[in-house]
């Protein structure tokens, strides 16, 4: 932890939406039901979520725009900061998503399809509410970027290297990026900490890590070694595995600067 | 006539401030409407965005006036904070001059993020009713480039590379960089706080 800054390394459950249900699979196939949107989101904020993204798997594939009514009935509810993924492809779907009550919207598949994007929602909003979703695989010895990621048989090679992807998305006028390393989401066998660190490396954005959230050590190791300012993470949350109050009393352990949320219990 | 307005400067994001007051009882009207907003009991100046688009809008809309005439208690949040201040670095902006300092960018160095993203300590420097209720390991959200410095109108300070100005007050105007309405029961004291400072509650 840098001694200049008390800022808390955040811990972030990711909810997939389908169909206004919580979902999970397994390297983003085969998904199965976990819960109802709203139930979730508070669970988490009880035990201390410090933000929540929920994500759209099917809108961006399918074409579809974020159903506003679930964003508002979140917003209603929780008083955390939430972020909305999937299907938001123009101003002003980002802008009814705002409106409706997240603090950020998130870009992937659209980002890649028009660049341009980045910055119109930044002038638009702000670069505080725009995050950048990249999915990134392994290949050689380099990664590199895939698009349409929310259905196996869609998803595509973009041409694109990850590091490349990164610095531009933050020229453009990101204000976060979160890297998902496909190899390792499912897997919990521990976040891809070379590839986060050598993101981090590019960019003064804060980094939010996903894919490969197996144990309390991964979140310590990635927050130690790669620098990242948030962990994401799904799994491991929704099967109870990991209970975030404890999560945090090792991390503070570690002298890892979190929130602590026992005031937050209401 | 609502208690409590928020003041629409036509930004996004006005509905969380609005859900967070319902959880306390208090519903909000948000409006651009001068008459409106001076007959309210007390007042929220939200605001994301750059700092010059937002005074841009408030002159459009004739409120940069307003804002200082009013009376009542009036509470900006995250960048409605940075325009209560002299002037802004960001499109080197002359802000409402409310409270006297001017915003600055927060310098990257090595391992601090810009934007300052997520839950920072509160450090409370005096007292003051919309601090008295915070725990003393007191969490807050924010999300800023921009900053007011420490001086004598702050209430409480954050610390990202240097320590700033989380919350301030000059008379009738508070100001909070952080939001209340992300901050979980930290934001919920505050807003419940300045609720019963304007007797909206």
């Amino acid at each position: 932890m840098n001694a200049a800054s008390q800022l808390c390394r955040r811990i972030i459950p990711c909810l997939d939406v389908r169909d206004g249900q919580v979902v999970k699979g397994v390297r983003f196939r085969d998904h199965r039901i976990v819960g109802d949107i709203v139930e979730l989101a508070l669970r988490y904020r009880d035990q201390g979520a410090d933000e929540l993204v929920f994500y759209d798997i099917t809108a961006s594939v399918e074409k579809r725009s974020v159903d506003v009514r679930w964003v508002d009935r979140i917003a209603r509810e929780i008083d955390i900061p939430f972020c909305v993924a999937g299907g938001i492809r123009d101003v002003d779907t980002a802008r009814q998503v705002l409106n409706a009550g997240a603090d950020k919207v998130s870009i992937n598949s659209p980002a890649l399809e028009r660049p341009a994007l980045i910055t119109e929602l930044k002038d638009g909003f702000g670069q505080q509410c725009v995050v950048v979703g990249i999915d990134s695989v392994r290949v050689a010895d380099d990664w590199w970027v895939r698009q349409y990621t929310g259905d196996p048989a869609a998803m595509q090679e973009t041409g694109r290297r990850t590091l490349d992807w990164v610095a531009e998305a933050s020229a453009r006028g990101a204000g976060e990026i979160v890297l998902n390393c496909m190899d390792s989401d499912g897997d919990k066998g521990g976040y891809d900490l070379s590839q986060l660190r050598a993101a981090k490396a590019l960019t003064d954005l804060p980094l939010i890590a996903s894919g490969g959230a197996g144990a309390a050590a991964h979140f310590a190791e990635v927050f130690l070694d790669a620098g990242v300012d948030g962990a994401l993470a799904a799994s491991v949350f929704h099967s109870g595995e990991i209970a975030i109050p404890d999560l945090k009393r090792q991390l503070a352990g570690q002298n890892i600067e979190v929130r602590h949320a026992t005031d937050n219990i209401r | 006539m609502s208690a409590l307005a928020i003041i629409d400067g036509g930004g996004a994001n006005l509905g969380s401030v609005r859900y967070a007051l319902q959880r306390l009882g208090t519903e909000a009207t948000v409006t651009a409407d001068a008459a409106e907003i001076r007959r309210a009991q007390c007042i929220i100046l939200p605001g994301v965005g750059a700092a010059d688009v937002a005074m841009a809008r408030l002159r459009r809309l004739r409120l940069d006036r307003l804002l200082t005439e009013l009376r009542q208690p009036i509470l900006g949040i995250c960048l409605g904070m940075q325009l209560l201040y002299e002037h802004s670095e960001e499109g080197d902006t002359a802000c409402l001059g409310l409270i006297p300092g001017k915003v600055t960018r927060l310098q990257p160095a090595a391992g601090l993020s810009i934007p300052h993203m997520g839950w920072n300590r509160v450090h409370v420097h005096r007292q003051d009713p919309l601090a008295d209720d915070l725990p003393a390991n007191a969490y807050a959200y924010f999300v800023h480039s921009y900053c007011a410095p420490v001086n004598r109108h702050t209430m409480a300070s954050s610390l990202h590379g240097r320590s700033f100005a989380c919350m301030a007050r000059a008379g009738n105007y508070w100001a909070a960089q952080f939001h209340p309405e992300r901050s979980a029961d930290t934001g919920r004291r505050i807003l419940d706080a300045f609720l019963r400072v304007g007797s909206c509650v």
